[in-house]
């Protein structure tokens, strides 16, 4: 690229942002509306059917409960991998980023083990509108799970030589990803009440 | 003058420090807005001639129910139009991918992706969008979400023909080329999302020193909103999207009611799902979506009406309060889509409400842009005929709306072709028209060429003439009570035999507009290597763009532009010349 | 709201944030852990306690909303953050409240044949 844009690096005097910072806010506005959709489609759902199954019926909540304190914990590894690279410890950024990322594959590991249990027992998405809502929430937050893992194994991995020439760029990389992942911790702090509890 | 320096061809003005890219890497996967602007704006235009083939095809079989389709009818197969005519399967087909085609191929990707991203940046002083990657990323997401619709014309069963709305069960049940038609829409949601989030980004934090938000020109203000628009509002589409999938290829059954019997059986589902859930997740993204077909092409009238008639727009600062309200309301109005979903008096009555709410704004803007012509020396240019042409046709769409808002007499005048008239109004001699007005006020931005007047106005004329050929006799045949989607125009209904007449009247307008559209194309392409040469600012014109060479080179401006006044200071008492360009300094 | 992002501080340096604030942000951070762990014992407590269905539905939202406050205000710093961003925010919210409650209500007011 010939030229530079401004504010990719440095913040706007006036707005107090970079341009990467007010990204990640409005891609994170558009995932609330996205699993509000959901969300939605669930109350209206459960509202128009009379008999809907309690979540114990089906659904495994010991196992969903650790999945939650996996996800929680990742959020706060996640802070600290964020603390360790503004402070220019990059040798506990990729502890605690490593860790982050394994968490989340601790986290699909449960899922797999969940997932795997409903077919064995032949309760799919087809079965009944209660299983077709779990699968489908459940599924696309393991989808964004992915999708923060494969950022952060990125800016672990090849992406970390960015430090080297642009540290203060890196870290707001590490910033920004860090909120799309404590967004994925969030969605699961709503998911789990409302499917496992309810 | 202007402190750029001119620079004719592609030559850029800066190398800078990079290196020279190659043909692939500056034509087709390049970055920069400008190129990518292009991309979508031809993108865009093609498809738009598309999905009017499609509808000329279509006419055909509205006005002459059961004939034998001329020449082409031999060519397109039995599976569409065995011995020439054509099937109803296929009218279906074409009335769902006329609309999914003209909306989210079209109009869209011109008025958001063309010309926001060849203006936008320009506009406001800025290098580039934010995100040059993502830009170019939201582009190759359309293209291959247009391949994947083109493609569905292909499968067996044909493309989707459930209505571009798509509405559960029949969707749901429909063959193989809904669920293409469902891939397509995530590309093109992607796409839009992305797009999206550059457009807000770079409005807020690449504006030009000088620039507050208050001198924005109103172009800029209203791809601002569009962008919020499609930001929050496309999100509830693609959840829509993943459940539909779900339901046709997991057979779930969100959308599937218990019971449901299909041709004299009962589907082999576990029902509970509801219908209406699909209309809502639906309408929520699609109402915000028509007022993203519309303000970008106001934002273009804005810029032509101001520059056209010398003088500032009156009530700038209304008409910007009115597009931030009009965009708010926007997401709460979507169910007057659904008054007959059986929805008690309450619910009717709060989206009646909003719905008559929602209309206070868009007339303020449309009675600035009159109000603006006042007093005005106006310059008939083919950009300005095409302007104040929208205005009226827009007016008459707004109006139309009305009826429709209004829950009595929506009774009558729901799925008839009332709608199809309104809404065509407004899109077609209505956005349209602002995208041609911006396609020949731009047009020596980007080439440094004029498109030729002559040309186009015959082009102007005979697309105003014809498009209210077609679209008029509409609204008789809706009042007279003639559904909407049916493929032999009405034909088989008594209450329809007194207006049938009116399908020929429209058809033949129809085909009489493509015919005006030839100069148009004709003209597009010969400008672009014969037509007169400009400089720099041929319009003398007071935003930003115009202190860019034409074409811009990559990086747009030598040096950074700054804004020293508002947008429209035209004819300001005591100055030199009839226009103080908003980056010359004071007193320049 | 306190913006604690100083713009006379060498901005560069340290992605706006100085050695003192990141260690804040990481004592914060420690302290909404375990408080998000105290309520997720909570969360799952009060579906023992088998309450009436809309007192059960009413509290697990509560929880969770109080969870997700807190992610939100400490661990992605919303508490610091330009109003720009809170009021982008605040507008999701606005128009995330119709999307979750129109359609199931015009499914609670539908018209009655009988």
């Amino acid at each position: 690229m010939s030229m530079e844009i401004p504010y990719t690096v440095e913040a706007r005097p006036d707005t107090g942002l970079t341009n990467g910072k007010l990204g990640i806010w409005l891609f994170l506005a558009s995932e609330v509306m996205l699993f509000g959709a959901l969300f939605a489609s669930y109350v209206m759902l459960r509202v128009g059917n009379e008999h809907w199954p309690a979540g114990a019926t089906y659904l495994n909540i010991p196992l969903a409960t650790l999945n939650t304190v996996i996800l929680i914990s990742s959020s706060v590894t996640m802070v600290l991998a964020w603390a360790s690279i503004a402070k220019h410890d990059f040798k506990k950024f990729r502890l605690f980023m490593g860790i982050t990322i394994l968490c989340g594959f601790g986290f699909l590991t449960v899922k797999y083990f969940e997932y795997s249990a409903k077919f064995h027992h032949e309760l799919f998405p087809s079965t009944n509108t209660f299983l077709a809502i779990y699968f489908t929430l459940t599924g696309l937050h393991g989808l964004h799970v992915i999708g923060g893992m494969a950022v952060n194994s990125y800016l672990w991995g090849p992406g970390s030589k960015l430090y080297k020439t642009d540290p203060v760029h890196f870290t707001n990389r590490v910033e920004n990803s860090g909120l799309f992942w404590h967004l994925v911790d969030l969605v699961w702090i709503f998911l789990f009440p409302i499917l496992y509890l309810l | 003058m202007a402190q750029t320096t001119v620079a004719h061809g592609a030559a850029p003005a800066h190398e800078g420090h990079h290196e020279e890219l190659g043909f692939w890497r500056k034509y087709v996967f390049s970055v920069d807005h400008k190129v990518i602007g292009i991309q979508y704006a031809v993108t865009g235009l093609v498809f738009l001639l598309f999905g009017f083939t499609l509808m000329m095809l279509m006419r055909w079989q509205l006005a002459y129910p059961g004939q034998v389709l001329p020449l082409i009818g031999a060519l397109l197969g039995e599976s569409r139009t065995p011995g020439g005519v054509m099937l109803p399967e296929f009218y279906n087909e074409l009335g769902a991918m006329h609309g999914t085609i003209m909306v989210f191929l079209g109009v869209v990707p011109l008025a958001v992706g063309g010309f926001g991203n060849f203006v936008l940046p320009l506009q406001i002083g800025a290098p580039d969008m934010a995100f040059p990657r993502i830009n170019m990323a939201s582009y190759w997401s359309y293209f291959v979400g247009g391949c994947v619709m083109l493609a569905s014309f292909f499968v067996p069963g044909g493309a989707a023909q459930s209505g571009w709305t798509s509405y559960a069960p029949l969707s749901d049940i429909a063959s193989s080329g809904q669920t293409w038609w469902l891939f397509g829409m995530v590309f093109l949601i992607t796409s839009s999302l992305l797009g999206s989030l550059n457009f807000i980004v770079t409005t807020i934090q690449l504006r030009a020193p000088g620039l507050t938000f208050w001198r924005l020109p109103f172009f800029v203000w209203a791809q601002f909103v569009t962008a919020f628009l499609l930001l929050l509002a496309f999100p509830p589409l693609e959840g829509a999207a993943f459940l539909q999938l779900m339901d046709r290829l997991a057979h779930t059954s969100f959308f599937l009611p218990s019971g449901l019997v299909v041709s004299g059986q009962a589907l082999q589902v576990s029902g509970g799902g509801n219908p209406l859930l699909w209309q809502h997740l639906f309408w929520f993204l699609a109402h915000p979506e028509v007022y993203v077909l519309i303000l970008p092409a106001m934002g273009i009238v804005a810029e032509v009406v101001a520059n056209n008639t010398r003088k500032p727009l009156w009530g700038y600062r209304s008409m910007v309060y009115s597009l931030i309200f009009l965009g708010f309301m926007s997401f709460v109005v979507w169910a007057h889509h659904m008054f007959i979903t059986g929805m008690g008096t309450t619910m009717a009555a709060f989206f009646q409400t909003t719905t008559m709410i929602i209309s206070i704004p868009s007339v303020v803007i449309l009675s600035s842009l009159f109000i603006s012509l006042y007093g005005g020396s106006i310059r008939f240019t083919t950009p300005m005929l095409f302007a104040l042409g929208f205005l009226p046709m827009f007016g008459i769409g707004g109006l139309t709306g009305l009826p429709l808002g209004l829950t009595a007499s929506d009774i009558h005048l729901h799925d008839t072709y009332y709608v199809i008239g309104h809404f065509h109004y407004v899109v077609a001699p209505g956005t349209i028209f602002g995208l041609f007005a911006g396609i020949y006020y731009w047009f020596p931005k980007a080439t440094g060429r004029m498109m030729n007047e002559t040309l186009g106005r015959i082009h102007f004329w005979g697309s105003f003439v014809f498009m209210n050929v077609i679209f008029m006799p509409m609204f008789i045949m809706g009042l007279a009570g003639v559904s909407r989607r049916l493929y032999d125009g009405g034909a088989s209904y008594a209450h329809a035999q007194g207006v049938l007449q009116w399908n020929v009247v429209s058809s033949w307008g129809a085909w009489s507009l493509a015919l005006f559209q030839l100069p148009f194309i004709f003209n597009f392409f010969w400008s672009i290597w014969r037509g007169r040469k400009v400089d720099d600012n041929p319009w003398h014109a007071t935003t930003i763009e115009w202190a860019a060479p034409s074409p811009p080179p990559h990086g747009n401006f030598a040096s950074q532009p700054q804004a020293h006044r508002g947008p429209y200071d035209y004819s300001v008492p005591g100055a030199a010349r009839d226009y103080s360009p908003q980056w010359e300094g004071v007193g320049a | 709201m306190s913006d604690s992002h100083d713009a006379h501080k060498p901005a560069a340096a340290h992605a706006g944030h100085s050695a003192e604030e990141v260690d804040h942000h990481v004592r914060a951070a420690y302290y909404v852990f375990g408080s998000l762990l105290v309520l997720t014992g909570f969360t799952v407590g009060a579906y023992f306690l088998h309450l009436p269905k809309h007192l059960a539905i009413a509290l697990a939202l509560l929880i969770a909303a109080t969870k997700g406050s807190l992610v939100a205000a400490w661990f992605m710093h919303l508490v610091s953050e330009r109003k720009l961003i809170l009021w982008m925010l605040v507008l999701t919210a606005t128009l995330f409240i119709p999307l979750l409650l129109l359609p199931v209500l015009t499914v609670a007011d539908h018209i009655k044949l009988r």
